[in-house]
């Protein structure tokens, strides 16, 4: 990829999304920290968490490299309209039905992106999905088994509560392949095939899991997806919580901390 | 993190027990033997130890929310990524504690139940207020190192499972050490504002941290046969005094002022001097009514109740719990 070739905005704004949403669903596992319905769950959710904050990290870094401020400021120091992340991550964490769906639906897209960034032709960005392919596996690990136990191994409740759950993330969670003015372009490049492919892709895998939970998937459509994300509209909770995660550092943005 | 077994309780009817097997037990723990879980051992060893490993398991958990509010708010990836990861280990360091007592005989799910209920105690420095970010490196300093002092010296004591999981605990605790002092030399090295931060927040945790070792050797009774069994490792007053010789000349060191004008080493004794850091406070606390107990119990009373129905659909009503020792 050649810097200043009109590639370079399609690949910075494909970047953007990934560590926006990264940054944002890890903050929201973060906040399970102490809360989860079992010590096991706080530990797993803390190490989810993690992991989402350093790929993001990692994301910042190579936008670092194609001429982007460094990571802390990019993260730590834009308001909501300049953020690319989609509905989806907003959203509080509610309780551990919305947030366990969520985890899921959205891991398992994530698995199926870097998938396909394994063979892009932007080099940095398949080496880094390879890198995290083995972290995300034990994401998607984690959170089937959650949605297979609740959905068909735990109780009624537990049943209705992940099918009330699937039915709110849903439209939420098509809003992760909301169309950009840049899928062509990364398409005919090679990087990416875009945010289509990787909505069949994602449904193909989760069809069948769903099914396994004995859960029912709302048919795609009678669904509005949540779009507005990747154009910089977002929820009503983005700004808030990009307040609270920047109110140290911006009240000494000099400083080191 | 955790202070000491800083309220010892009577013991209770050590004298109706077999004495040749009471003998046998001193003999085997004054050798540096273990107990384990299936030995014999006084009912009151059970008791005083599971008493023990219990509360500072609840003080991992509780002690997870003054810290862990800060998560959100961590200046940077580098300081979020390495908060989220102390805090963790925080919790998981309850859920090894948990297991240690368990093997006393009392299911997890009872302890949970006793720490909601107020009936079981957790370290007193969690009922205070991590009020700025200073507060958290303050906390990951201080706080941790008089945990390790505490927790290693209590890794040298008698019941295994205990021991074992300090062993693994300290590990981690000095990590955060680690990280508490590099957060305190940046902002003491930082800006007027930081700097300013960071003294407010040592005025604010000097007199906890004072207390974290428990009321004065003077005013505390039946140890003296918790040390001999080696649940008690060394008094609160031995363990402050080695807290203040450790940590008050680094504190100096960074331009820091500690909030006591009579606090010096005796060069005679070598020992340090300190007004007295109102122990009615301490006590106000530890009866419940500190500046956080009812919001702390609160927090974890709303957690219970939220992720109950997610514990209900893990049980398997064909299985029962057996709890043979209770």
């Amino acid at each position: 990829m050649r810097p200043g070739s009109g590639i370079v905005p399609a690949v910075k704004d494909l970047l953007y999304r990934m560590a926006d949403d990264a940054l944002i669903l890890g903050h929201r596992h973060s906040e399970w920290t102490g809360l989860g319905p079992v010590l096991e769950e706080d530990i797993a959710f803390s190490s989810i968490a993690q992991d989402k904050i350093g790929h993001a990290y990692a994301l910042y870094q190579l936008l670092h490299e194609l001429g982007e401020p460094e990571p802390d400021r990019i993260a730590f120091f834009r308001d909501a309209p300049q953020f690319r992340c989609c509905h989806l991550v907003e959203y509080p964490n509610g309780g551990y039905d919305f947030s366990l769906m969520r985890h899921f639906l959205y891991d398992v897209a994530e698995q199926c992106r870097y998938h396909l960034l394994e063979s892009s032709r932007y080099e940095p960005l398949a080496q880094l999905a390879r890198k995290v392919r083995g972290e995300i596996k034990y994401h998607v690990f984690h959170a089937t088994q959650w949605v297979l136990h609740l959905g068909a191994r735990g109780t009624e409740e537990s049943h209705q509560r992940m099918q009330q759950a699937l039915e709110q993330v849903f439209p939420l969670a098509l809003g992760i392949f909301e169309p950009t003015e840049y899928d062509d372009l990364l398409a005919a490049a090679s990087i990416f095939p875009g945010e289509r492919p990787l909505q069949d892709r994602w449904l193909e895998t989760i069809v069948p899991l769903i099914e396994q939970a004995t859960l029912r998937l709302p048919a795609l459509e009678a669904v509005v997806p949540a779009y507005g994300g990747r154009c910089g509209i977002h929820t009503e909770y983005l700004q808030p919580l990009l307040d609270e995660m920047g109110e140290v550092i911006r009240s000494e943005p000099e400083a080191e901390w | 993190m955790y202070g000491n077994l800083s309220l010892v309780e009577p013991l209770n009817g050590v004298e109706q027990e077999n004495p040749e097997k009471l003998a046998e037990f001193e003999e085997r723990i004054s050798r540096g033997e273990k107990i384990e879980p299936t030995d014999w051992m006084p009912r009151e060893y059970r008791r005083q130890v599971l008493r023990l490993v219990e509360q500072h398991a609840h003080s991992e958990i509780i002690g997870a929310l003054p810290e862990g509010t800060w998560i959100t708010r961590a200046p940077g990836f580098k300081r979020k990524l390495a908060l989220m990861a102390k805090v963790q280990d925080e919790v998981g360091h309850a859920q090894l504690l948990y297991s240690a007592a368990e093997t006393l005989g009392k299911p997890r799910e009872f302890m949970i139940n006793d720490l909601l209920s107020g009936k079981a105690k957790y370290s007193n420095v969690f009922n205070y207020p991590a009020l700025t970010w200073a507060d958290t490196a303050i906390i990951a300093w201080l706080v941790d190192a008089g945990a390790i002092i505490n927790q290693t010296l209590n890794s040298k004591g008698s019941y295994g499972p205990y021991t074992r999981a300090l062993e693994r605990i300290c590990k981690e605790e000095a990590f955060h050490l680690k990280y508490g002092y590099d957060n305190v030399v940046t902002l003491a090295s930082g800006t007027k504002r930081q700097r300013q931060m960071l003294q407010e927040a040592l005025n604010r945790w000097w007199k906890p941290i004072m207390h974290f070792f428990g009321p004065p050797d003077a005013v505390s009774v039946h140890s003296e046969k918790l040390m001999r069994w080696k649940v008690k490792m060394a008094s609160n007053d031995e363990m402050r005094q080695m807290f203040l010789d450790a940590y008050v000349p680094r504190i100096w060191e960074l331009g820091l002022n500690i909030p006591d004008p009579n606090l010096r080493k005796d060069p005679e004794t070598g020992k340090w001097e300190y007004s007295d850091p109102d122990w009615d406070e301490f006590w106000r606390v530890i009866n419940g009514n500190g500046p956080c107990n009812r919001e702390r119990l609160a927090v974890r009373r709303m957690a219970d109740e939220l992720g109950a129905w997610v514990r209900r659909a893990l049980l398997k009503p064909e299985r029962q719990y057996v709890a043979p020792l209770f």
